[in-house]
């Protein structure tokens, strides 16, 4: 692309509020952190809660921890993993103005999370047939005894699958937005219209997909890894 | 003067008449129409929680429950608190105000995200217009505070809606605050540094960071609630081991700041008038400027000195009423500095600066008597009385409101180019605030003696101030109903205001009245401090 085309290009995109790109490109990266901040805070109202419950009833939810199918969540784990090792190298290609493999990249990427989507249905389907879906779909009501007997399963383990349901669901709806966000930014790639000069678009998309990756690597652990039965 | 020299002002190219159909008032991403579309939207919701605020004073004006049903009385509390919270005080300054000058105070052309600032307003109307089907639809029943298990389990009403609509209009606050802190980060003109911001700027900094970091919380836990009355099964159900008291805690963790979202905007509006009519660069810029941001921090670690009565630990009860006398402090500093600045001014009773006199007044009587409830000992006393009542609406009313029709009426040339009625100004400002403290100051005795708040009946020895209590809101709503009729009148019969009727320091009042679509013909360069009141004459001019 030569000089003057990408001269077109980044003065085709510079708001008309804005005197510079570089001021344009400071205040979306700047408005795109705070937006996280509250995203933050967004989640932090659940792992608050989260927190007193698990302190509050520990052994529930030890109990309703092995409920969790770790296999099906590490592999989602390794999956997220992934699909934020091609979003940095998709922001990496970008700053070089190589637009077709920052496509590629992205939808890789997409594949992921439509990916990670499929595994954590099969999981909500498995927890739908135990009858662990907190409301009217709940039919768990004993518990297994080590001797083969049973006894009634404790209320607060409800407490626990709906705190289980509303994170990861919550976070399932910021992967479905990811989704359609990347896929969007991909396209545009594909299509030209970023450059070396002008693909903060990309960059800061690329920052939200990090944010929905890092919520998961929170959790992962509080959700799948603090029972006992793998010692 | 100068500025009248151009042949007539109001025929300029300015934001008003650069287009008149209603889609460029729709589709407008230009920061002065959004403020004007959010300042029409407010002043609706302001009359709509009004209208119950005076159904309540009708129904407490005698002893027995006589107008209405214990029933009704709670879903007229509850949707005066709602739509006066989180539909007219937390919009009202930012929104408006905010809006319209902070682009043109650090002399930038617009908010950084002009179009998310329309998004913002559009999610506060679909938000209202659900508060407003839940109205006509019975209402709800729950207190503006939602507390559960009422609010999951036993109420009748929408709290499902209701919940919905305040966490619609959550994201329209968060966007608004998160336009203001890039906008201020990045958008400065040249040489418009942090120690040279107006004050104005620096309150509504402070606010936003409240806005962006409170709102989320206040979001969720409202969406959980909702979710609760939904699935019957929720997070603070103790049937299954939920706790009432954490949605309190999360609760308070929101609402709490929010009290500041609502009275810092006001202080932002007290500096630049203060200043202005005292002919006088502020008293201690530093400390005012970090008196907000003090106020922003502290005010985040005080929420549960709403729960005294709530069953927290003594230890817990301690640390936030110490915690809540120290959030006294960066306020006491702003009084401070505001009486400072008037000493030895050159004082002008102008209509604006009425109000600010009557925000110092009543708003040191709301934070003294915050002090009495910060106090383990009083707090247990007067928790859920009249006192509590009275204390709040000093602050929210007789601070935020009294604030806030200070800066319309200080702002209104440069936003219309038109003069208001002085004379019918000033009467409005004196009936509003005789008004006020005619309501609210029995109010105070009334809790002192006993008085519970949020109910429909009282024993007949309260009468006399209750009766009084309803006289002063009476003289209220006459004080509230005036400036609309005579600040609409002034658009077409005001007298024209030219750039700077005030002699007043600030970009905003070096552009034109209306200003341009882009505020500036060119870019400012600042060379010079806020408040730089020796340059200005000594007096503020009069424009008839």
């Amino acid at each position: 692309m030569s000089a003057s085309t990408t001269e077109a290009v980044a003065q085709h995109s510079l708001q008309h509020h804005f005197a510079t790109m570089e001021q344009q490109r400071q205040s979306t990266t700047l408005g795109m952190w705070i937006f996280l901040v509250t995203e933050i805070m967004f989640f932090g109202g659940l792992f608050t809660a989260y927190l007193v419950y698990r302190t509050a009833h520990p052994d529930v939810w030890e109990m309703g921890s092995q409920h969790m199918e770790f296999w099906l969540g590490t592999i989602n784990t390794v999956i997220l993993l992934t699909s934020s090792f091609f979003v940095a190298l998709s922001v990496h290609y970008a700053q070089r103005g190589m637009t077709k493999i920052t496509a590629l990249l992205l939808f890789l990427t997409v594949l992921c999370g439509i990916g990670f989507l499929g595994i954590k249905a099969v999981e909500y389907h498995n927890h739908y047939k135990e009858g662990t879906v907190p409301g009217p779909w709940w039919h768990y009501n004993q518990v297994e005894n080590p001797d083969g007997t049973t006894r009634p399963a404790p209320h607060e383990l409800q407490l626990f699958f709906y705190l289980y349901f509303v994170m990861t669901g919550l976070h399932a709806l910021h992967v479905t937005i990811g989704i359609v966000l990347l896929a969007l930014i991909g396209l545009w790639a594909w299509q030209g219209k970023y450059t070396a000069e002008y693909h903060n678009p990309v960059h800061i998309s690329g920052l939200y997909w990090h944010f929905v990756d890092l919520v998961w690597i929170f959790l992962y652990p509080l959700l799948y890894l603090i029972a006992n039965k793998h010692a | 003067m100068a500025t009248t020299a151009v042949a007539n002002p109001v025929e300029r190219e300015n934001y008003l008449n650069t287009n008149y159909g209603i889609k460029s008032w729709l589709l407008t991403t230009d920061h002065k129409r959004i403020a004007i579309l959010y300042l029409i939207s407010i002043t609706l919701m302001f009359f709509i929680g009004g209208f119950f605020a005076t159904l309540i004073r009708l129904e407490l004006l005698t002893p027995q429950g006589d107008l209405m049903t214990a029933d009704t009385y709670n879903k007229v509390f509850s949707m005066h608190g709602i739509v006066m919270v989180f539909f007219f005080l937390i919009p009202s300054i930012p929104a408006t105000l905010g809006n319209f000058l902070i682009p043109m105070m650090i002399g930038a052309k617009d908010l950084a995200f002009p179009r998310i600032n329309l998004l913002s307003w559009y999610i506060y109307i679909v938000s209202a217009c659900l508060l407003i089907y839940v109205i006509v639809n019975g209402g709800v029943d729950t207190g503006w505070t939602f507390y559960t298990p009422f609010s999951t389990t036993y109420s009748n009403t929408n709290v499902f809606l209701a919940g919905i609509a305040i966490f619609i209009n959550g994201f329209s606050s968060i966007l608004t605050g998160l336009n203001f802190i890039v906008t201020l980060h990045r958008m400065r003109a040249p040489g418009m540094t942090w120690s040279r911001l107006p004050l104005f700027c620096w309150s509504h900094y402070a606010t936003s960071v409240i806005q962006v970091l409170g709102t989320p919380v206040i979001a969720i836990t409202l969406a959980l609630v909702a979710i609760e009355r939904v699935w019957h099964i929720g997070i603070f159900d103790p049937k299954v081991g939920g706790d009432p008291v954490l949605f309190q805690h999360m609760f308070w963790f929101y609402s709490h700041p929010a009290v500041y979202i609502m009275i810092l905007p006001s202080m932002a509006v007290m500096s630049e008038i203060i200043t202005c009519f005292s002919r006088k660069r502020i008293f201690g810029y530093a400390f005012v400027a970090l008196a907000s941001i003090g106020i922003a921090v502290i005010g985040f670690l005080v929420w549960a000195h709403h729960m005294f009565v709530a069953g927290i630990s003594a230890y817990a009860a301690l640390v936030f009423s110490l915690l809540s006398y120290f959030v006294a402090v960066p306020s006491a500093i702003k009084v401070f500095n505001w009486t400072a600045t008037m000493y030895k001014g050159n004082i002008s009773l102008r209509t604006p600066m009425l109000y600010a006199l009557g925000f110092i007044g009543l708003f040191t009587i709301g934070g003294m008597t915050g002090l009495f409830l910060a106090c383990l000992g009083i707090d247990p006393h007067v928790t859920d009385t009249y006192f509590v009542v009275a204390h709040f609406h000093f602050i929210m009313v007789g601070g935020a409101v009294m604030a806030y029709l200070g800066g319309i009426h200080f702002w209104w040339p440069k936003m219309t180019g038109r003069m208001y009625s002085e004379i019918w100004g000033k009467v409005a400002a004196f009936l509003i605030f005789a008004g006020f403290n005619l309501t609210f100051l029995p109010q105070f005795i009334l809790g002192y003696a006993g008085m519970p708040r949020r109910y429909h009946a009282y024993v007949p020895e309260y009468q006399v101030l209750n009766v009084l209590s309803t006289a002063g809101a009476s003289i209220l709503a006459l004080g509230y109903l005036l400036p609309l009729i005579y600040l609409l009148s002034s658009l077409r019969n005001g007298a024209i205001a030219g750039d700077n009727p005030w002699a007043a320091q600030g970009l905003e009042w070096k552009t034109s009245s209306p200003p341009p679509t882009f505020n500036f013909e060119e870019t400012p360069v600042v060379t010079w401090e806020a408040y730089d009141y020796e340059q200005m004459p000594k007096e503020v001019p009069v424009v008839s």
